[in-house]
């Protein structure tokens, strides 16, 4: 373990978010210097402000990491049609809760990230689409836009100038595929979440009404403010050159300190964030694997080692716990950082079981659209259980690594990777316990019942 | 029938081999003109594109270029080198472009469709032997030519309503289900009776009707044709024939003018069900329900099946001696009909010339839906005009023949098919004036007619029907009409051949169309009955634009513009 002081958090998101003398009202958010970022952008060219974003380097939070500068220029704004800026506030993948901590306290923020960003893109009409299971979260939503409105900062002629876009909350409609852009589109026209083949329907073309459209995640939007604040060019000089500004990590399982961390990123390694600033493993415990990107990532086990050369040349050699928590060291050690969800499991965790449950996700998840992801899921869900249940062959191991790679690559939309990869992942790094379950078909007595 | 509107070509590289294709066209119609079949499900040529049953997975690229430049980059050979996508991009949704690179037997492609039909096969109930698409089904063809041949799959598989009642003639096993939507997708875009959806998710996903609601619309059946498997069956061919049994013919649709193109099918001679038949200038590949039930005329209670003379039944030979007796030297009157085949109408047309008759007509009509069912509800008014049997548009119900009966210019009447009574004809001018009447259901006409002359169906003889859009399209027989029966076609010609002293008229297609292209001025000229045979043939309707058809815009048709005066 390291001998090292404790990484510090570096809070710019969550600057105020847990301060007991700040509340969710306008009146705190003002008293720090709220909206001037806003006051401060409508005075400038739209184009300018998308070129800050653009300098900047932000990467979408949302879980792709796509720079949401070079998405903004995607935008289609030939066609004449209305522009739309869509906060996707979905926040469903297993192991993500930063996204909830930014909309219950500090609710402005948002609403002033979201607010530069329209008049960035000359959006008449915004939205947060926030997942149905946030009811207290719209809530705090709805009172601070209108808070919001009465002050001038968000609806018709925004600060006086000739500037006006409404924002309205939109409740989700209960499903994780609701968080996917074109699924979450396609439910704020009123329809199923089905989400759309691309192409042609890019958002940033055939959005919402068929007419061009950003969507960008809650943490993305409020780093926009934050950029307007230091400029581009500062923005980029936090955390790493490609991993720029900080990230709200989520961490979940078996440590001592669980909960939401914001750093620069690359600011610390997997095995800081669990040792140091997590407090460890659970008492006699020991590390066997770390998703570290949300349920959709791949699993890495603790005794794995990456090798191989950054995109800048420099070598690296890691353990698990040397995995630098940005963007491109997850993507270097052959998973990602994805939404920031990492979640711990020690060796009490029997890896099949863990396996049943992420596929029970999936199964129960997928918009059911498309054939391979739609019965692909299931099955696996349906191999797993019966493992679980004692009925575990020598095949299956195989089996679901074959079921997982006829998904991958082959369906409308990501879901598909996000449901074949977890079991690609566990069958290469943990085939022993699926072998196992073969020679000891019964359930521990620890074993939680599966979901 | 395709239709070949585009006539720009692209050139692209089709499994090593470059082809020129349409532009503007997707991939797997482009391979399928080169005789390539990229297997589909959820695509139809004309529905939206949804993409979602990942049968058409495909490799594709295209020629690389310099982000700057714009130039081509080359591989060593000097062949522009070729970007290709990393994962397979579905055909269905990939329209063509210049110097595409497309596989379509590649191990990756081979390996995609066998893992799809594994996918399809899972949760699939595999009722062949009791499944009506059995013999006819996407799913058991693709799964021997694609599928891997065995199953891995050892799990329960879902269960899922097997007899739900979607409408009146619409009956679906969910569990047979693929969940394609090509049957959403058609409610919503065709019949624009946006009825059925999914419930639930994943590979619970559930067809349905909205609730409250049923799939009742006019077009309902066509689901059941564009359904790829056994999900949607027909209420009423359920269960009846097992498909390899069905003898197909090319008909068209008698209902109205709108000229659907059919397939009319059979077992030793009995009928058992109309399908629609693919023509991208009519019909594409739908039509109304209500055609479909046509083919029960043919057995109907009020088939004429036999000769009568004053309504007892005698052979052909002696109702016709009878007729020309009747007609013989009188002031005839013809009621034609817009349900007889241009061929028919041709000869009627030369009776009444050879016999200086007058002729009289009446037009069919109702309301217009705007897709398939026109508000003429003829399949041939426009065939009367082609053959000159009338010049006027018939919509006086028949007042005329009253009034030319009321002033007794005509004194005996060939009648076709046609119910006087139920026209605008005052039954009291019909007193003494004998009636001949040919016709293949009984009605108030044939009832008081002298002579009864049976005719058939179109089911049971071939002819041309001009549409709404005057295209010419020819009719397959698709059974053997009830014995004794004459075609119309010869029954008009002997008539004909009684009546006049000139030569005889040979009763076969070949030869009435040689007639038919002899007229002076015929928009026929030019046009053989092989032409017709072949494809439908637009005809030169400018003669007639004045005329006041009824028929209001619809799928393929644009009424002709009149100029107010
Ligand atoms: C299955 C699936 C679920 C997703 N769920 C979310 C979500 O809950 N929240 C979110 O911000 N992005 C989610 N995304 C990513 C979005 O599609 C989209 O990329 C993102 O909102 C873009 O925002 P960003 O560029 O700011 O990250 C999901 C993607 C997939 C494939
Ligand atoms: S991949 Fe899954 S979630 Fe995405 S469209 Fe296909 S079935 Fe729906
Ligand atoms: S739909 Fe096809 S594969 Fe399924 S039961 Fe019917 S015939 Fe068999
Ligand atoms: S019922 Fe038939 S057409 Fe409709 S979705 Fe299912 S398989 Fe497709
Ligand atoms: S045909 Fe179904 S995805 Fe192309």
């Amino acid at each position: 373990m390291s001998n090292k002081s404790t990484p510090t958090e570096r809070r710019i998101i969550l600057k105020n978010a847990d301060d007991p003398n700040y509340s969710n009202k306008i009146g705190c958010y003002l008293r720090e210097g709220g909206y001037s970022m806003l006051k401060k952008s409508c005075k400038m060219k739209p184009e300018d402000i998308g070129a800050e974003v653009l300098k900047s380097g932000v990467r979408g939070r949302g879980g792709a990491g796509f720079p949401a500068g070079m998405k903004w220029k995607f935008l289609d704004r030939k066609s004449g049609k209305p522009i739309y800026l869509i906060c996707n506030a979905d926040e469903s993948e297993p192991g993500t809760f930063k996204d909830r901590q930014i909309i219950h306290k500090d609710p402005h923020q948002l609403i002033e990230g979201m607010m530069i960003a329209a008049y960035a893109i000359q959006a008449k009409q915004a939205f947060i689409y926030i997942r149905a299971e946030f009811f207290e979260g719209a809530r705090i939503l709805e009172s601070a836009i209108a808070e919001a409105k009465a002050k001038g900062f968000c609806g018709d002629k925004i600060l006086g100038s000739d500037f006006s876009c409404d924002l309205v909350v939109h409740r989700g409609a209960g499903a994780y595929i609701c968080g996917e852009e074109t699924g979450l589109i396609e439910s704020l026209e009123g329809k199923r979440p089905n989400p759309r083949i691309k192409p042609p329907y890019f958002p940033a073309v055939l959005g919402l009404y068929q007419c061009p459209t950003i969507v960008n995640n809650v943490e993305t939007l409020c780093n926009v403010k934050h950029i307007m604040e230091i400029g581009g060019d500062e923005f980029a000089k936090i955390g790493k050159p490609n991993n720029t500004g900080t990230r709200i990590w989520c961490v979940s399982g078996q440590v001592k300190k669980p909960g939401y961390y914001e750093f620069e990123c690359g600011a610390l390694t997997l095995g800081e964030m669990i040792y140091d600033v997590c407090g460890g493993l659970l008492p006699g415990r020991s590390l066997q694997a770390v998703i570290p990107g949300g349920s959709s990532s791949k699993i890495l086990r603790a005794d794995e080692r990456f090798s191989g050369k950054l995109k800048d040349g420099t070598e690296f050699d890691w353990g698990v716990e040397d995995i630098p928590l940005d963007f491109d060291g997850p993507m270097a050690a052959g998973t990602m950082s994805g939404s920031g969800g990492i979640i711990v499991m020690d060796d009490t965790v029997d890896m099949v079981e863990a396996m049943a449950n992420i596929n029970a996700f999936y199964a129960h998840e997928s918009c059911g659209q498309c054939t391979p992801c739609r019965e692909g899921s299931l099955w696996m869900r349906k191999i797993t259980q019966r493992m679980c249940d004692g009925g575990a062959r020598e095949e299956d191991a195989d089996l679901l690594l074959s079921v997982a790679n006829q998904i991958e690559g082959r369906t409308i939309c990501a879901f598909g990777e996000a449901a074949a990869w977890p079991t690609q992942s566990f069958i290469a790094k943990f085939r022993d316990r699926f072998e196992e379950k073969v020679k000891n078909p019964e359930r521990k007595k620890s074993s939680l019942q599966l979901i | 029938m395709i239709s070949k509107k585009n006539s720009k070509v692209v050139p692209i590289v089709l499994d090593g081999k470059e082809v020129e294709v349409p532009e503007g066209i997707n991939l797997v119609d482009a391979a399928a003109l080169h005789g390539k079949e990229i297997p589909h499900y959820c695509y139809h040529p004309q529905l939206s594109v949804a993409g979602n049953c990942r049968m058409c997975l495909i490799e594709m690229g295209t020629p690389m270029r310099n982000r700057e430049t714009g130039e081509a980059i080359l591989d060593d050979d000097g062949s522009p080198k070729i970007g290709w996508v990393p994962k397979p991009v579905i055909g269905c949704a990939t329209n063509v472009s210049p110097g595409m690179h497309v596989k379509t037997e590649s191990e990756k492609v081979l390996g995609c469709r066998e893992g799809i039909m594994e996918f399809l096969l899972v949760n699939h109930p595999l009722d062949c032997p009791i499944c009506d698409q059995a013999g006819e089904c996407r799913l058991q063809e693709f799964a021997t030519d694609y599928g891997r041949g065995y199953s891995r799959f050892v799990e329960r598989k879902n269960v899922k309503p097997k007899r739900t009642r979607l409408g009146p003639r619409v009956t679906l096993d969910d569990e047979r289900c693929i969940l394609c939507s090509r049957c959403i997708r058609f409610c919503q875009e065709v019949p624009k009776d946006d009825v059925l959806g999914f419930v639930d998710r994943g590979s619970f996903s559930t067809l349905t009707c909205f609730p409250g609601r049923e799939l009742d619309n006019n077009y309902s059946l066509n689901t059941v044709d564009l359904c790829p498997v056994g999900a949607l069956t027909s209420s009423d061919f359920r269960f009846k024939m097992r498909v390899w049994f069905l003898k197909d013919a090319d008909s068209i649709c008698p209902e109205s003018s709108a000229g659907c193109n059919t397939t009319v099918s059979s077992r030793e001679g009995e009928l058992y069900r109309i399908t629609p038949r693919r023509n991208d200038l009519v019909n594409d590949s739908w039509m109304p329900d209500s055609g479909r039930e046509l083919y029960k005329s043919v057995k109907s209670d009020d088939r004429i099946l036999s000769s009568h003379i004053e309504q007892n039944p005698c052979t052909t030979d002696e109702a016709m001696v009878e007729a020309i007796r009747l007609l013989k030297g009188k002031n005839i009157g013809i009621v034609g009909s817009c349900k007889s085949s241009l061929e028919e109408q041709f000869l009627v047309n030369q009776i009444s010339k050879k016999t200086k008759a007058k002729n009289y007509i009446r037009g069919h009509f109702a309301e217009d839906d705007g897709i398939l069912l026109s508000a003429d509800r003829t399949p041939n008014l426009r065939g009367a005009l082609v053959s000159g049997f009338t010049q006027k548009y018939p919509k006086d119900n028949l007042l005329s023949l009253s009034q030319s009966l009321g002033k007794k210019q005509v004194d005996a009447l060939l009648v076709i098919d046609e119910d006087l009574d139920a026209a605008q004809v005052d039954a009291a001018n019909l007193d003494g004036v004998p009636i001949v009447f040919i016709g293949t259901q009984a009605n108030t006409t044939s009832n008081r007619a002298s002579v009864v002359l049976p005719s058939l169906t179109s089911f049971e003889k071939s002819g041309t029907f001009v549409n709404r859009s005057f295209y010419a399209q020819f009719f397959r027989q698709a059974v053997p009409g009830p014995a004794g029966i004459l075609p119309d076609l010869s029954l008009l010609s002997r008539l004909l051949n009684g009546l006049t002293e000139d030569e005889e008229i040979i009763p076969d297609q070949n030869s009435v169309w040689k007639l038919m292209n002899s007229v002076r001025g015929s928009v026929l000229k030019g046009i053989s009955l092989t032409d017709v045979k072949k494809e439908a043939v637009l005809l030169d309707s400018s003669k007639w634009s004045d005329l006041p058809f009824v028929e209001a815009k619809a799928l393929h048709f644009e009424p002709i513009q009149k100029v107010e005066a």
